[in-house]
């Protein structure tokens, strides 16, 4: 690693670290509905537009912000609007031939491929079993894909958002308005920091055009089609807001859609931001900034150590090749630590975007990369859905260690009780299923084998990496499985659908019971979770039950190709 | 605690341990497994090899492993038996010692003016019962007739008998204990097979015994993590058939194997001593002489956050103790002291008693002959609120004595055409400051000076009120004195807050108003009107000496009438859950080093390329002796582990008074880190003595 290197990366953490609280803090209070803010009366302030804009949409949609939902009819509202956009995006594909906005004429998307593709947009996944640039027409790219990238984004964070207010109520069922919650991420969030992000991705070249594609002579003189569109208002919330779909098929390792070291840095940066400044916004709103920072200390300790190591391994003298730090699958204008510390985070944060092929990867940061995501998306994790799955694992935290001070489990004042396990444990068991299950059975059927490109524990590992990526909602590709059959379509699908609802529900379940509690008061004898020592305690419970779960399956994927590599034996 | 307690048990004594070992094997009955989710799963996988290793002799092949492997699990779930009827022995011993109580005895039943001889399990509701001097109660009921002392101590372990008499606080009997004198009529207030005897017996014999809520919490986590292990392990098989596949090796995927590792992995330890450690929860507090009604109410104590404590017997000795005399001016404190021992020769009660001392002690003054006076005792009467003595010599008063509230004496002397001295006066006002009580002292109708009666707090309580603010409960002290009064003493005692003047609803408000917060409270009474006031509690310890509706209002009875007992109860209601929690995270802990252990002895033939071993017998970080030895040594230390931990399970967790965060860093170092490095010691110490003994 050079020094230019060592000063990128704390850079990088260093600016994410600054701007968390404060657009944290800035989240807290769109999010609670405040905006005493005096600024808001000025003229030059932008959230003065972003309240009319809302008051408009209320009045179009009806929304009556102030009436206040139980849990089940917030998340029964959540689940038909999730529904409802599935269905438009699945029928939407289905019939794009003949739609405006198709330049290419590009035809009718199979009904395997629409369903994986509505399930994976709508659940925030943005696995892509279709290339963009020959598959889908602008039409579907923006109003389907791009809509989806706003909304399921948004709808993670109006989970987070009744948790947080399940944690914070004293014994009443109200836990806000779903469609304000909604309105409001939109609005006053994603667009702004969209329309931000895109602007400046445009100044370094990324395309933003609904021209069709253009053919140019190359050099050698052959023929080429070089695709275009309307790509920059894509990338923009594909990266912010966690969804990782690209525009194009080699997503951000494409020249038009991450063309420069400086669009590089962006991109990460927009992938990290709103997961970090959630755990500062969740603080906030509970009161306690100090119990934000835990968790987000707790979340940056994982990311960190899974770096360190895929950095390690990455730099580490390669015994088939003999040389360090193999430039193979990665974009000579990023270089292996840009490509690594990509990869990381786009795995710690269910976004999925790549820069570099990901099968390429040493088998141990490749192991990094699945257990980044087998852990359940929760090191910042997705929009929301990172801040809400690690708090499953601090309940699970609190539960187990909690009785240890000689008091039955409490977090934040609220009791963890039957129910409450009960739940965390649907919302742990629901993506582990769906990992488990369905790579056994893939590698069982010769529909499930055949998909694969390399034999062996890399062959296993395509499988296993796709089923998990669907699982946590990440989407990034191992690359090497050819996922676009029928049996990949359709059980990448509802994998990607488990992943996401059967965690949403118990979590909303969970909110409710918690809402319905009281809050005992601090004392000594209360189980602390702002220490040091709950942050390792958390850790631990993270590894050892979201990990070591898998630790059967990555031996004989991720670790038994490595120490064959060391013995110079490659796949 | 008494020594002579019946209850207590060593922890291992022969009676128990046969009877637990039959009960262990009675326990395999399917129904008692599934009550347990995660032992049901190792019943399951111990039933599965043993059909196997059946199936397998049947065709000829006799694996000496298989059998092995089917022994031990087996054996895990035998172990997990035994440490559920071991706890539950105990309990049983201390039944069948008061069901001896319940054989069937004559009762003297009073009906119509007439008595009639009927057997005590004839009894009804409401029947009238006569007892005397070395009758046997027959059931439960009230005195509602006379005074009597009863032996209770085949309840309560305490030889001294009690003195149980009609109205007031003292008028609950108990069936089976024993009238030592006089003559009591009982009214009955228990059916039977539902009388106090009848349910110290179910209880402690954990027949009713219901999981409590936190019990029923872990039991789903136990069960969500049994769930996603054996997820984990069933698939591992068509991973490893595809392995095997890609690879071309051949290696042993046996089902006993799987089932072997699944059997590591769930939370057995936990899973097997969790309703032990529920039991011995129930049972220490037995053996503290307290039963409670629900394991419920044992979670509940270690949650408490809030501590009622009345002032008198809890906080303080029962009665004041004079301190100090302070005359009057033109008066000797001497001469005061000697007065006032005069006027309380006759004085028996413990004020009056320490008067006498405290002259003895301070001027080394004695009682002296008075055999050549006339001595006339005033005693004490609530329109006078004054006692004293009047000593005459040849019908010639010489002397009269009056001590009493200073407002009563006040009176007294003013009436006689004196005058109250000025200072008196004042020091009457700084005594009451203080939190004392001022007795005037008048010789001859005129006021000499006054005596301190100071409430003497408890030794010891001080530094224990000091834990408790450590391990984060808040203590009131209740009195019925004045809020001057209450002050002092609380200030002394070191109580965090007080009520003074406090009526028996006081008690009742404060519980809702803490509760309100979010608190948990728990309090101890014994009177009827302290019964509501139990009820809201959230632990309610009504003394055995109460009233039969204190009794029934509380969740647990304090069979000594101990009322510092609650302090003991909040920390064996902490002890219970936090060997909950420790055990769960060592359980879990555990598994890492199995995972080191069964991972490589499973897959180190494959992707050889034609080596011994393959890459992954790298893992073999402990360097096992051979695949099946480590799958054994690993099966051998989950089932032994449970063994080894039975008598913490059943002791608990040593409680020490210290905040949350020292707590949890000790019992994390201990528990967490001991939990991550015992498996690999003692795998590898099994695998060492099976290749010793070449058991595979």
């Amino acid at each position: 690693m050079k020094t230019f290197d060592v000063i990128q990366i704390v850079l990088f953490f260093g600016a994410l670290i600054v701007l968390t609280p404060i657009l944290g803090k800035y989240m807290a209070k769109v999010f609670s509905g405040d905006f005493s803010d005096q600024l808001s009366k000025s003229y030059w302030n932008p959230i003065r537009y972003f309240r009319l804009f809302e008051k408009i949409i209320y009045k179009i949609c009806g929304i009556k912000p102030n009436e206040l939902m139980n849990w089940k009819s917030y998340t029964i509202s959540l689940l038909v609007f999730n529904f409802i956009g599935f269905l438009f995006l699945f029928f939407l594909q289905l019939i794009q031939k003949w739609l405006p906005a198709n330049p290419q004429h590009l035809g009718n998307v199979e009904v395997a491929l629409s369903f994986n593709t509505a399930a994976s947009f709508v659940t925030n996944t943005n696995w892509q079993s279709y290339a963009g640039e020959t598959t889908l027409s602008y039409l579907v790219q923006m109003l389907g894909l791009t809509v989806q990238n706003f909304l399921s984004a948004a709808t993670g964070i109006t989970v987070i958002l009744a948790l947080i207010r399940g944690l914070k109520n004293k014994t009443t069922n109200d836990l806000g308005n779903f469609w304000a919650d909604l309105t409001r991420s939109i609005i006053y969030v994603l667009i702004p920091l969209s329309i931000i992000l895109a602007v400046m991705l445009v100044s370094q070249g990324v395309v933003q055009t609904f021209d069709n594609y253009t053919t140019v002579n190359t050099l050698e003189g052959a023929k080429q089609t070089i695709a275009v569109g309307p790509a920059a208002s894509q990338i923009a919330i594909k990266m912010l807001g966690t969804n990782g779909g690209g525009f194009f098929n080699a997503n951000s390792a494409h020249p038009f859609e991450n063309p420069t070291p400086f669009t590089n840095f962006l991109e990460m940066f927009a992938l990290l931001i709103i997961p970090m400044a959630l755990t500062y916004t969740f603080g906030k709103m509970i009161g306690s900034v100090k119990q934000g920072w835990t968790i987000f200390i707790a979340m940056f300790i994982l990311c960190i150590v899974g770096f360190a190591i895929m950095l390690y391994s990455e730099y580490s003298n390669n015994p088939v090749l003999q040389h360090a730090g193999i430039m193979e699958g990665k974009e000579t204008r990023f270089g292996i630590m840009n490509s690594v510390l990509f990869a990381n985070i786009t795995t710690d944060v269910s976004c999925g975007a790549v820069n570099c092929m990901h099968s390429s990867l040493t088998p141990m940061s490749g192991m990094i990369a699945t257990i980044n995501m087998m852990l359940g998306e929760i090191v910042f994790g997705g929009v929301g859905a990172g801040m809400y799955g690690m708090l499953i694992f601090v309940i699970l935290t609190v539960f187990i260690a909690g009785l240890m001070v000689g008091r039955t489990p409490e977090y934040l004042g609220k009791k963890i009780e039957a129910k409450e396990v009960k739940m965390a444990i649907v919302a742990v068991l629901a993506p582990n299923f769906v990992i488990l299950a369905f790579t056994a059975i893939a590698v069982m059927i010769p529909a499930g084998l055949s998909s694969i490109l390399n034999t062996g524990p890399h062959g296993f590992t395509e499988i296993l990496y796709a089923f998990t990526s669907a699982a946590a909602n990440n989407g990034s590709a191992f690359a090497g499985l050819n996922a676009n059959t029928n049996f990949y379509n359709i059980m990448l699908g509802i994998g990607m659908i488990i992943g996401r609802f059967a965690i949403i529900i118990p979590v909303m379940a969970i909110a409710g019971s918690l809402s319905a509690k009281k809050i005992v008061p601090q004392s000594s004898g209360t189980f602390k979770t702002d220490s040091g020592l709950f942050i390792g305690l958390l850790i631990a419970v993270i590894l050892i039950v979201g990990a070591l779960t898998h630790f059967p399956a990555l031996s004989l994927g991720s670790i038994i190709e490595h120490f064959l590599m060391l013995s110079g034996k490659t796949f | 605690m008494k020594n002579n307690n019946q209850h207590k048990s060593s922890l291992f004594d022969k009676h128990i341990l046969l009877n637990a070992l039959i009960d262990s094997i009675r326990k395999l009955n399917p129904k008692t497994q599934l009550k347990n989710p995660v032992m049901f799963v190792v019943f399951i996988g111990a039933i599965f090899t043993s059909f196997l290793f059946v199936k397998d002799i049947f065709e000829g092949h006799f694996s000496g492993f298989n059998f092995q492997i089917t022994l031990w699990l087996w054996f895990t779930v035998l172990f997990a038996n035994f440490a559920e009827a071991i706890a539950e022995g105990r309990g049983k011993a201390q039944a069948e010692s008061l069901r001896k109580l319940k054989t069937n005895t004559f009762a003297r039943l009073f009906e119509n003016g007439k008595e009639t001889q009927i057997l005590s399990s004839q009894l009804k509701l409401h029947d009238i019962v006569i007892c005397e001097a070395n009758d046997m109660i027959p059931a439960d009921g009230e005195v509602i007739e006379g005074i009597a002392t009863v032996d209770e101590s085949a309840i309560t372990g305490e030889s001294a008998p009690v003195i149980r008499e009609s109205g007031g606080d003292r008028s609950a009997v108990t069936g089976g204990t024993k009238v030592l004198s006089d003559k009591i009529i009982i009214r009955i207030t228990s059916e039977q097979g539902n009388t106090f005897l009848d349910r110290m017996i179910a209880l402690v014999e954990g027949a009713k015994r219901k999981k409590t809520p936190n019990e029923i919490a872990l039991t789903i986590l136990l069960s969500g993590l049994t769930i996603i292990f054996l997820l984990a392990v069933v698939t591992l098989y068509p991973f490893a058939l595809y392995a095997k596949n890609a690879s071309g090796d051949n290696i042993n995927l046996s089902i006993p194997i799987l089932i072997s590792l699944l059997v590591c992995l769930i939370p057995t330890t936990i899973g097997g001593l969790l309703s032990a450690i529920g039991i011995s929860g129930m049972d220490r507090l037995i053996s503290h002489n307290v039963i409670a009604k629900s394991g419920r109410a044992v979670e509940a104590a270690g949650d408490i956050d809030v501590l009622l404590l009345d002032k008198t017997g809890t906080i303080t000795l029962g009665n004041r103790m004079a301190t100090d005399f302070f005359p009057s001016e033109g008066n000797t404190e001497n001469h005061l002291a000697e007065t006032s021992q005069l006027a309380s020769l006759s004085d028996d009660t413990p004020e009056g008693r320490s008067i006498v001392v405290l002259a003895k002690e301070k001027f080394n003054i004695r009682g002296r002959d008075l055999s050549h006076f006339q001595i006339n005792h005033i005693p004490f009467t609530a329109q006078t609120r004054m006692s004293g003595i009047d000593i005459s010599v040849d019908q010639k008063l010489v002397n009269s004595i009056r001590k009493g509230a200073a407002d009563s004496i006040k009176h007294y002397v003013i009436s006689l055409g004196n005058t109250f001295p000025a200072d008196l006066e004042n020091l009457v006002t700084q005594i009451s400051m203080e939190g004392s009580t001022p007795l005037v002292v008048a010789e001859n109708g005129k006021a000499i000076g006054v005596i301190k009666l100071k409430d003497i707090v408890k030794g010891g309580i001080k530094e224990r009120f000091d834990q408790l603010r450590k391990i984060g409960i808040k203590t009131i002290m209740i009195t019925g004195d004045n809020p001057l009064t209450a002050g002092a003493i609380a200030a002394e005692a070191g109580v965090d807050d007080f009520i003074a003047e406090a009526k028996p609803e006081d008690k009742l408000r404060k519980i809702r108003e803490e509760q309100s917060l979010g608190k948990l409270v728990a309090m101890i009474g014994d009177g009827t009107n302290d019964a509501p006031a139990l009820a809201q509690a959230d632990v309610g310890v009504a003394m055995n000496t109460g009233t039969q509706a204190a009794r029934e209002a509380g969740n647990m009875v304090d069979l000594d009438s101990n009322p510092t007992k609650l302090i003991e109860i909040v920390e064996i209601g902490k002890q219970l859950l936090m060997t909950r929690g420790a055990l769960t995270t060592f359980s879990i802990a555990n598994d890492i080093a199995k995972y080191f252990a069964i991972i490589p002895a499973i897959f180190a033939g494959l992707y050889t390329f034609g080596a011994v071993s393959g890459p992954l017998s790298k893992l073999n970080i402990m360097y096992l002796h051979s695949p099946e030895s480590a799958v054994l040594s690993s099966i051998i230390f989950n089932a032994l582990i449970i063994i080894a931990l039975i008598p913490l399970a059943l002791k608990g967790v040593k409680f020490k008074p210290l905040s949350a965060s020292a707590i949890l860093a000790r019992n994390l170092v201990i528990y967490g880190v001991g939990g991550v490095i015992a498996p690999f010691v003692g795998i590898k110490l099994i695998d060492i003595i099976i290749n010793f003994l070449h058991l595979v």
